[in-house]
C-alpha cells in the first residue's frame, strides 16, 4: 500500500497491561503500539503467553478485570479514546463497529441456543430491524459464508453441524454488522488442514468486500504467510518486530523472529533414506476396528463407525513411519490398535515376529516393553502425584528390574533428552510444555523399546519447541536405531521426521509411500488437497535452525 | 401405512418397560428385608393387647399366613401385587389401597410444595450470589444455606414449633386441618395450607441449601465458557447475559439433582411429617414399622417406587427440553 495512508481503524499506542501481584512477570503487554488501515490484515504472532490474546481483551474492553488491567498507553477506534468509554457505550461498539471471532467453534457458540437465534441475537441488540427484515439479513449472512442450505443450518443447533460451519457461524455473527474492525483470535487453529484454508480465504474475501480492518491473532507462521499484509511479533508481553508481511517474513531482523521462523518446519522433506535392507520391526497386517453400533432392545441406537479398515503397513528397523490425516481419518485409532490400548476387530500386529493381537494378557504384558507410546497431552499424560524419576523408574520396576538400578537408570534417561539431573526429583507441574514432553519421552524409553508410536507429541507445543522435541526425537532414533510410528495431523511436521508416510481418509490408506515423493508427486487427490491446503506452502522459511534429520 | 408412534410416547413406553423389573427387584429386596426383622404383625397385636395364649396366637398367624414358608409369602404376595392388590391392613382393619390413598394426597402436597420451593428459591439466591460471588450478600446467602443444611430437620421443626405456635401463636402445632371445624371452600383450602406452612418450610429449608449451592458453582462455571464471551463480544448486557446464556446451562446440572432428591425428599418428610402430626405416608410409613403392618408398608414402598420412577422419567423429559444436545431415544 503506497498510496496516502488512510486513516486507521485501529491504533495502539505504548499499551500496557498489568498482571495481577505475583505473576511470572508485573506486565502482560509491555509498550505494544501498533495501527491496523482498512482493508488491512495484521498478524499478531507470539508464542504461548507472550499476551497476544489479551490485546484482542484489551481492545474489546473485556479484560477480566480488576485482576488484569490497562496500566497505561492508548487505544483509539477511529480516532475515538477506547480506554474512555462507558460500558454501556462500549456495550454499543461491541459486535456492532468492533466484532470477535474465537478460537473454539465447538465451544464459542452456545450449546442451547440455534444457529439462527445466536446470529440473531447481534441483529436484535444492534439493528433497528422486525423480526422478519433480520431473519432475511441472518440467511444472507449464512448464504455469504457459504453454508450449505442457509435455512436449515438457520435453525440447527450448534452441535448439529460440523467444525467448519460452526467457524462460518461465528464469522457470519462478525460480520453481520459490517464492522469496521474484526479481532480474530486463533481463528483457524482448531480446524483441519484442509477447513482452515477454506475458512482463511473466506475471512480474507469478507473481509476486501467491506474494506474492514482485521487485527488477526495466530502462533502459526504458515498461516500468517497465508493471510498477513502486515506482521507484529510479540515475545514475552513485547513487541520484537513488526513490519510488512514481506520483510518480516523473509527478512526477519530481530533475533527471536529468526528463531521463531527458523523453528517453522520446513515443507521440503529429507532426502529418501534407503532403509529396505533393514529387518521389519513391526507389522500390521489387515487391520480392522469398528466401534459397534451402541444400544439395543431397550435404548437408544448408535450407527456404527469403522474407524479403520483393512490397514496394512510395516515399519522397519530405524525407520520413522508417519500416519497423517484429518479428524476422524482412523489415524489415531491406528497407534491405539497397534499398542492394543484398543481391540482391533481382525487382522494381526507382528511385533518382532509375534503376533501382538493373539498375545494373552500375560504374554501381552512382557511384549509391551518392545513397544511403548508417547501421548499428544504432556500435561494429561503424566501423574500428577508422582515424582519425574518415579514416573520414568516405573515401568521398569514393573517388569521387574531393581527399584534402585531403575531409579539409576532413570536419571541417565533425564541427561538423554536434555534434561537436568534436579529435574528427577520435581513433579510434572513444575515443567514446560517441552519439558513435560520430554520426560514422555524419557518414561517410553526406560524400557529400551523397538517401537515407539507417538500420538500428536508436538501438537500441544509451540514451534520454537516442537522444533527441539523433533530434534530430539529424530537424533534418538539415529542414536538408539529406535523404529517411530508418528501419527499427525501437521504435514510440515511430518515432513520433516518421517521416512515414510501413509496418508488416511476415512479409515482407508489412501496413499502411501516414501515422504519425499509423495510429497513431490502425490497421486491420490485426498493427498493433493491435503497438500494444497497447508498454509503459506508457497513460502519457503528463509532461515533454518535445525538440521534436516 | 405403516403405523407411527410418537417418539414421546415410544420413549415413555421403553421406560415403563425398563421401569418394570426394578420395581419387582425392590418389592422383593423389601419384602425379604423386612422379613429379616424380628417379629411379625402378630407379635405387634398381641403386644397391644397385653399377652394372649399360644394357640390363639397360633391360630392368628395361620389365619393371616405367617405360618408359611418365607419365599411361600413372598410369592403369594407378587401375585396379588401383579394385580395392584396390596392386600389388607390388619391395623387398620382396611385395605392397603385405602389407607394408602387417604395419606397420598397430604404427602404430594407437602412434596411437591416444598420441592418446588427449595429449588426456586435455592435456584435464584444461588445465581445471586454466584453473580456476586465472595461479596457480602454472597456469605451471607452462602452461610445460611449451610446452617440450614447443617440443622437436623426434627430440631428445626421443633424450634418452628416452639416459636411460631407455642410462642407466637400465628400457626396450628400439627395436623392437617382444624379437628371439628368442618370448613367446607376457600375456608378449607386456607386452613389447610396454614397447617402446611411449618412443615413446608422445615423440608424445603434443608434442601434449598443443595440447589443453592450446585447453582452457585454451575453458574460461576458457566459464566466462564467461551460462549459467555462471545455474548459479551456481540455486546449482551449482564441481564441478557444471565437471562440466555447462563441460566439456561446452569439449570441442567441443578435438575438432574432435583430428581435424584425427590426420593430424598420422602424419607425426610418421615420425619416431618411424624413430628407435625400430618396424616401423610412418612407418618403411615413410620407407624407401620413400628406395628409391624407389612402389608401397608410394602404399600407405601411399591407406591414411593412408582413415584421415584415417575418423576425420574419426568426429569428426564425436563432435561432434554433444556438441553438441545439430547435426544430422548
Amino acid at each position: 500500500m503506497t498510496a496516502p495512508a488512510p486513516k486507521p481503524v485501529l491504533e495502539i499506542e505504548n499499551l500496557r497491561v498489568a498482571l495481577p501481584k505475583g505473576s511470572d512477570r508485573p506486565f502482560a503487554l509491555d509498550g505494544l503500539s501498533l495501527t491496523v488501515a482498512p482493508g488491512e490484515i495484521v498478524c499478531l504472532v507470539g508464542e504461548s503467553g507472550s499476551g497476544k490474546s489479551l490485546t484482542a481483551g484489551a481492545v474489546m474492553r473485556l479484560l477480566p478485570e480488576p485482576h488484569v488491567h490497562v496500566a497505561g498507553g492508548a487505544i483509539r477506534f477511529e480516532g475515538e479514546d477506547i480506554l474512555a468509554k462507558t460500558e454501556a457505550e462500549m456495550r454499543a461498539i461491541r459486535g456492532d463497529r468492533i466484532s470477535m471471532i474465537f478460537q473454539e467453534p465447538m465451544t464459542a457458540l452456545n450449546p442451547q441456543k440455534t444457529v439462527g437465534w445466536q446470529i440473531d441475537e447481534v441483529l436484535k441488540l444492534h439493528m433497528k430491524a422486525g423480526r422478519r427484515e433480520r431473519k432475511a439479513h441472518a440467511l444472507e449472512m449464512l448464504n455469504r459464508v457459504h453454508i450449505p442450505e442457509p435455512a436449515s443450518a438457520y435453525n440447527a443447533y450448534p452441535h448439529q453441524i460440523s467444525g467448519g460451519q460452526r467457524q462460518r457461524v461465528m464469522i457470519a455473527m462478525a460480520l453481520a454488522l459490517s464492522p469496521k474492525l474484526i479481532i480474530a483470535d486463533e481463528p483457524t487453529t482448531a480446524l483441519d488442514v484442509t477447513t482452515q484454508l477454506q475458512i482463511l480465504k473466506l475471512i480474507r474475501e469478507l473481509q476486501r468486500d467491506e474494506g474492514a480492518g482485521v487485527l488477526f491473532i495466530t502462533h502459526d507462521f504458515g498461516v500468517v504467510a497465508e493471510i498477513a499484509d502486515k506482521v507484529v511479533v510479540l515475545k514475552q508481553g513485547e513487541m520484537v518486530e513488526q513490519g510488512p508481511a514481506d520483510e518480516v517474513l523473509n527478512r526477519p531482523r530481530a533475533p527471536y523472529t529468526r528463531a521463531l521462523i527458523g523453528a517453522v518446519p520446513d515443507l521440503t522433506p529429507p532426502p529418501h533414506r534407503p532403509l529396505s535392507d533393514a529387518p521389519v520391526v513391526l507389522s500390521g497386517k489387515a487391520l480392522k476396528k469398528t466401534f459397534a453400533a451402541r444400544g439395543g432392545l431397550l435404548t437408544g441406537k448408535r450407527a456404527a463407525v469403522t474407524a479403520v479398515k483393512d490397514l496394512t503397513f510395516e515399519l522397519r528397523r530405524g525407520e520413522t513411519l508417519g500416519v497423517v490425516g484429518e479428524s476422524g481419518s482412523g489415524k489415531t485409532t491406528v497407534s491405539r490398535i497397534v499398542t492394543r490400548l484398543v481391540e482391533a476387530d481382525s487382522g494381526a500386529v507382528e511385533l518382532e515376529g509375534k503376533d501382538l493381537l493373539a498375545c494373552s494378557a500375560r504374554e501381552l504384558r512382557a511384549m509391551r516393553k518392545h513397544i511403548q507410546m508417547v501421548f499428544q497431552d504432556p500435561m494429561a499424560s503424566l501423574n500428577p502425584r508422582k515424582r519425574v524419576v518415579d514416573l520414568i523408574a516405573q515401568g521398569p520396576i514393573v517388569h521387574g528390574m531393581d527399584p534402585r538400578a531403575a531409579r539409576e537408570r532413570a536419571r541417565e534417561l533425564l541427561a538423554l533428552v536434555e534434561l537436568s539431573p534436579a529435574a528427577a526429583d520435581r513433579f510434572p507441574h513444575e515443567f514446560s510444555g517441552g519439558q513435560r514432553q520430554r520426560i514422555g519421552i524419557a518414561r517410553a524409553l526406560a524400557l529400551e523399546p523397538r517401537v515407539i508410536v507417538a500420538d500428536e507429541p508436538v501438537s500441544a507445543l509451540d514451534v520454537s519447541v516442537q522444533a527441539q522435541v523433533l530434534r530430539l526425537l529424530a537424533d534418538l532414533r539415529e542414536r538408539l536405531n529406535l523404529s517411530l510410528l508418528f501419527v499427525t495431523h501437521d504435514l510440515r511436521v511430518a515432513a520433516q521426521l518421517c521416512d515414510r508416510i501413509i496418508v488416511m481418509q476415512k479409515g482407508e490408506i489412501v496413499e502411501a509411500g516414501p515422504t519425499a515423493e509423495v510429497f513431490a508427486e502425490p497421486k491420490h487427490p485426498y493427498t493433493r488437497n491435503l497438500l494444497a491446503s497447508i498454509p503459506g506452502r508457497d513460502w519457503t522459511p528463509p532461515v533454518k535452525s535445525i538440521e534436516a534429520a | 401405512m405403516p403405523l407411527t408412534v410418537p417418539p414421546i410416547l415410544a420413549y415413555a413406553l421403553r421406560r415403563l418397560i425398563q421401569a418394570a423389573p426394578v420395581v419387582v427387584l425392590i418389592m422383593i429386596g423389601t419384602f425379604l428385608l423386612l422379613k429379616l426383622a424380628p417379629g411379625d404383625t402378630v407379635d405387634a397385636l398381641v403386644g397391644d393387647m397385653g399377652g394372649a395364649d399360644a394357640a390363639f396366637i397360633e391360630r392368628l398367624r395361620i389365619e393371616y399366613g405367617l405360618d408359611q414358608p418365607v419365599w411361600v409369602q413372598l410369592w403369594r404376595y407378587m401375585v396379588k401385587l401383579a394385580s395392584f392388590d396390596f392386600g389388607w391392613s390388619f391395623v387398620y382393619e382396611q385395605p392397603v389401597s385405602t389407607v394408602l390413598m387417604d395419606r397420598l394426597g397430604n404427602t404430594l402436597l407437602l412434596m411437591a410444595t416444598s420441592l418446588s420451593l427449595a429449588f426456586t428459591i435455592g435456584v435464584l439466591l444461588g445465581a445471586i450470589a454466584a453473580r456476586r460471588a465472595y461479596s457480602l450478600s454472597d456469605n451471607i446467602i452462602s452461610t445460611l444455606g449451610l446452617v440450614f443444611y447443617a440443622t437436623p430437620s426434627f430440631f428445626l421443626s421443633l424450634m418452628m414449633m416452639l416459636i411460631f405456635s407455642v410462642k407466637l401463636g400465628w400457626l396450628p402445632v400439627g395436623g392437617i386441618k382444624t379437628i371439628g371445624a368442618f370448613y367446607d371452600g376457600w375456608k378449607h383450602v386456607w386452613d389447610v395450607a396454614l397447617h402446611l406452612v411449618m412443615p413446608t418450610a422445615a423440608l424445603s429449608l434443608i434442601y434449598l441449601a443443595f440447589y443453592l449451592r450446585l447453582m452457585r458453582a454451575a453458574v460461576l462455571e458457566v459464566a466462564e465458557l467461551d460462549y459467555v464471551r462471545t455474548a459479551r463480544a456481540k455486546g449482551a448486557g449482564e441481564t441478557r447475559l444471565m437471562a440466555h446464556h447462563i441460566m439456561r446451562n446452569a439449570l441442567l446440572p441443578v435438575v438432574t439433582l432435583l430428581g435424584l432428591q425427590f426420593s430424598t425428599v420422602l424419607g425426610g418428610s418421615v420425619v416431618v411429617e411424624t413430628i407435625f402430626t400430618l396424616p401423610g405416608l412418612g407418618q403411615l410409613a413410620y407407624q407401620s414399622v413400628i406395628q409391624r403392618d407389612l402389608n401397608t408398608l410394602m404399600g407405601i414402598i411399591f407406591l414411593c417406587a412408582i413415584i421415584v420412577v415417575v418423576v425420574n422419567f419426568l426429569t428426564d423429559l425436563l432435561y432434554a427440553r433444556l438441553d438441545s444436545r439430547i435426544e430422548l431415544k
